[in-house]
């Protein structure tokens, strides 16, 4: 009942968000200098006011820009995304033949992180002050600091042109494979994107990990269950992690939303064809409609991720919905 | 005088691909290939840019093709004969050649595709082709008919303006023909597959008019978006092929020390590139031709052939690229001379302030990677010894064109294919009435010049190469010593290679030729 209460009350709200952020990429793309004539003009080398004119007509930008606007809320409205200027194909069909790429590799990278961070984080807190925390707080640190597109080069030097063990980029081997040996050739491509982004992600989680199992190891129930007579381990699994697990999760669920957007530089290190970097190009190429297309299925995803996140909380929390 | 001419670049052939032809052709082998960018299509003449054009010179052809020194040789047209007044160009076609889809390919196809398709979709071919009237004589005979001669016509058979299927076209929206998804050609390979994002796969033509070829079995031509990344899958051999600006100018240098890999500079004469900077001549002070003379005193054009571009460039003195016959070496020389550049600036009154700055101008870099940042960077540091301080203007792609073709510049530098043939690539940043606002690569600058113009004019419809010659040399001349824009090199555009790939640069297109005999060694 509660849940049909709280996605009631968040479906007008989250509409209103999307709306506005349509508006709002519509507003800011147009404001960039330049347009899909000029680029294909400055890749041909060559151009004519015929053809600029012809580009211009063909994608619907000699009209005026308040109708041009107008026209593209009315298609959100139906979800129809429009053709992409440059591949002339629908939007719809480019963004869906690249999504699960992204998904892939994000949703294995944050899992990973989430996993392996938390509970080096938890680690680092029952041990406060140890080597071992020093060891993974400064591990988190350096993660947390070195820009993603350098990890990802040094360890392409490292694994792929020093040792040649793992492929440096691409989603599959230069040699088409059927059948399980496929699907051990895209693992082996994945290998190295996953530990690149995951290490992105990772430090997030250890620093949350640590900071809320400090905080409720600090909490007077904890000495009560230990005065119980409980050992360590059956005070961390059934008091502690029940309460340091909260932030994680709510920041696992606002980094869902990014699953879809958050990749762009992994993506283009290695070449892995999926959405981020076509958002990227998209953007260079002021292909209009198909990055105001991979916004608005972002931003469909975050508001979606939130109310999730929203809902989960509440149901490892129960006194988080009655404030 | 002709077949003369055919037989010395025969022998020039011969001599430069000896290391190439050593052993016998191996029939057999994939080849794999770095593109980037991904090109929106590789429908030919509707997708000109450069890296539509690789995949699509494999799959379509031309009636002729061009050696290092642009001399025609027959392709599609197995002859071709002038008329002493240049006025009517008869192609003989091969009568044995057959469409991807089996369709045979006849006059009618010529006469479609440069009578029709191409004057529809393609800028550049349509300046050519406007001037001529093309018409069938019977199924393996067509004729170009000119009002007034055009004596670049000849060279104008390649990259942009190759022939496509009448009986899938005509009648059609060109730009929306399904076609374009798959496109069928005359050439070596047949298009494949398309993976979005990952690779575009051709496979090739059992049924090739060239008896034996092509060697290879297909080719995969894979986006690799980040640089390193490219440099990293030459050095690892899992690709076997990069060009252009595949590659930054260092990863070049490095990868041509490694015993794997090899580099040219040929293959890029059709284009004949020159990098320069455009002044802006309707602001001040550029309008003064003492200005832009001491600018072009202030640059040191070994430092940018010798550091940034890493020596893959030779200076340039002026408009026309020196690998044309139209070539004039004897201009105004600008070696770098401060001391000149200096008096040129007090004689106009623009005195160095307290901090020695005479006066504060901007420049609009070539958002195109490592090199022309450092380019942009260099040319603020060299004006800056002359008391002329520089803001550097970042901008992307998109940015960068729009602003250029909107005259929204103080300066901005480029590079522009010359063409070989002045008529072609030359005069259109020039001719006085070819300032159009809106449209990328014409007279951006405004530069104006009634002697210029006139030169011009006589010598695109003249006849006689060394008429032509003369008139192209007396218009460099002004224009070198009016410094119109700052020439500063000419751009050889590396092709990086596996050396088990042999024949990949044979002729004037280089990695964009037909790869019809190119192969693979084990």
């Amino acid at each position: 009942m509660r849940f049909a209460y709280t996605i009631l009350a968040w479906l007008p709200r989250a509409l209103m968000v999307l709306v506005a952020i349509g508006l709002l990429n519509f507003t800011l793309i147009r404001m960039a200098p330049g347009d899909p004539a000029s680029v294909i003009a400055g890749e041909t080398g060559a151009s004519d006011a015929r053809y600029i004119e012809d580009i211009r007509r063909s994608y619907g930008l000699d009209q005026p820009m308040w109708r041009q606007a107008a026209t593209y809320l009315g298609n959100l409205a139906t979800f129809d995304l429009g053709k992409s200027h440059r591949m002339q194909r629908d939007v719809v069909d480019i963004i869906f033949e690249r999504v699960p790429a992204t998904l892939f590799l994000t949703a294995t990278a944050l899992t990973l992180a989430i996993i392996v961070g938390t509970l080096l984080g938890i680690r680092a807190a029952t041990r406060v002050g140890t080597w071992q925390d020093t060891l993974i707080s400064a591990f988190a640190m350096l993660c947390y600091a070195t820009p993603v597109f350098w990890v990802g080069l040094l360890l392409v030097l490292l694994f792929s042109v020093l040792l040649g063990l793992l492929p440096p980029f691409g989603m599959s081997g230069f040699i088409p494979k059927s059948g399980f040996a496929a699907i051990l050739d895209t693992l082996r491509h994945l290998i190295l994107p996953v530990i690149t982004l995951a290490l992105f992600y990772f430090a997030v989680y250890v620093r949350l990990g640590r900071a809320a199992t400090l905080e409720v190891l600090g909490k007077d129930f904890v000495r009560s269950a230990r005065a119980k007579g409980l050992s360590e381990n059956q005070v961390l699994y059934r008091h502690v992690l029940r309460n340091s697990i909260v932030p994680v999760v709510t920041m696992a669920g606002l980094q869902t939303g990014q699953l879809i957007g958050g990749a762009v530089i992994v993506e283009s290190v290695f070449a892995w064809p999926g959405i981020g970097r076509l958002a990227f190009d998209a953007l260079m190429q002021r292909d209009y409609n198909l990055i105001l297309g991979i916004f608005f299925v972002s931003s469909i995803m975050v508001v979606l991720a939130n109310l999730i996140t929203d809902l989960v909380v509440r149901t490892v929390d129960p006194r988080i919905g009655r404030m | 005088m002709k077949k003369l001419a055919t037989l010395v670049a025969t022998a020039f052939i011969g001599a430069t691909s000896m290391a190439a032809a050593q052993d016998e052709p191996r029939h057999g082998g994939t080849l794999q290939s770095v593109l980037w960018p991904e090109p929106p299509g590789i429908m030919t003449g509707i997708y000109t840019q450069s890296s539509a054009l690789r995949p699509t010179t494999k799959i379509f052809e031309s009636l002729l093709t061009y050696d290092f020194n642009l001399n025609p040789h027959p392709n599609l047209a197995s002859s071709w004969d002038i008329s002493p007044d240049g006025l009517k160009y008869t192609f003989k076609l091969r009568e044995n050649v057959r469409w991807h889809d089996g369709e045979p390919f006849t006059a009618d196809d010529v006469v479609f595709t440069y009578g029709d398709y191409l004057l529809e979709v393609h800028p550049r071919a349509r300046t050519v082709f406007e001037r001529t009237e093309v018409s069938k004589v019977d199924d393996y005979t067509v004729t170009f008919d000119l009002k007034e001669p055009f004596a670049p016509l000849i060279r104008s058979f390649d990259l942009c303006c190759l022939i496509v299927p009448e009986h899938l076209y005509k009648g059609t929206d060109y730009r929306e023909n399904p076609n374009n998804l798959a496109p069928i050609g005359t050439g070596p390979f047949k298009f494949d597959e398309w993976k979005r994002g990952e690779y575009i796969h051709l496979v090739r033509n059992e049924n090739y008019w060239v008896e034996g070829q092509p060697y290879l079995d297909d080719i995969y031509y894979r986006f690799v978006p980040d640089a390193a990344s490219r440099a990293l899958a030459l050095e690892t051999g899992q690709m076997h092929l990069a060009t252009q600006n595949d590659l930054e100018v260092l990863d070049t240098m490095r990868l041509v020390e490694m015993p794997h890999l090899d580099m040219t500079t040929k293959g890029w004469e059709w284009g004949s590139p020159i990098v320069w900077i455009e002044m802006n001549l309707r602001k001040e002070p550029f309008n003064d031709k003492r200005f832009r003379k001491a600018m072009s005193y202030a640059l040191d054009r070994n430092f940018f052939r010798d550091v940034v571009f890493q020596g893959m460039a030779s200076v340039a003195t002026g408009p026309v690229h020196s690998a044309s016959p139209f070539y004039e070496a004897d201009v105004t020389d600008y070696s770098q001379n401060l001391d000149k550049a200096k008096v040129l600036l007090d004689e106009m009154g623009l005195t160095p302030d307290a901090n020695g700055v005479r006066t504060t101008v901007k420049l609009l870099g070539l958002p195109y990677g490592e090199v022309w940042n450092r380019a942009a960077e260099y040319t603020r540091q060299a004006l800056r010894e002359i008391g002329v301080e520089v803001i550097l203007e970042p901008s992307d792609p998109a940015g960068w064109a729009a602003r250029t073709r909107d005259w929204d510049f103080e300066m901005t530098m480029y590079y522009l294919t010359t063409m070989g043939d002045p008529a072609l690539g030359v005069t259109r940043t020039f001719l006085s009435d070819n300032q159009k606002q809106g449209v990328l690569f014409t007279n951006h600058a405004g530069y104006s010049n009634a002697q210029v113009d006139e030169y011009f004019r006589k010598a695109a419809v003249s006849v006689d190469e060394n008429e032509r010659r003369e008139l192209y040399s007396k218009a460099q001349k002004i224009l070198v010593d009016d410094a119109a824009v700052l020439w500063l090199v000419e751009l050889e555009w590396p092709t990086v290679f596996n050396t088990k790939l042999k024949n990949a640069v044979t002729t004037a297109s280089g990695p964009n030729g037909s790869f019809a005999d190119t192969w693979l060694a084990e």
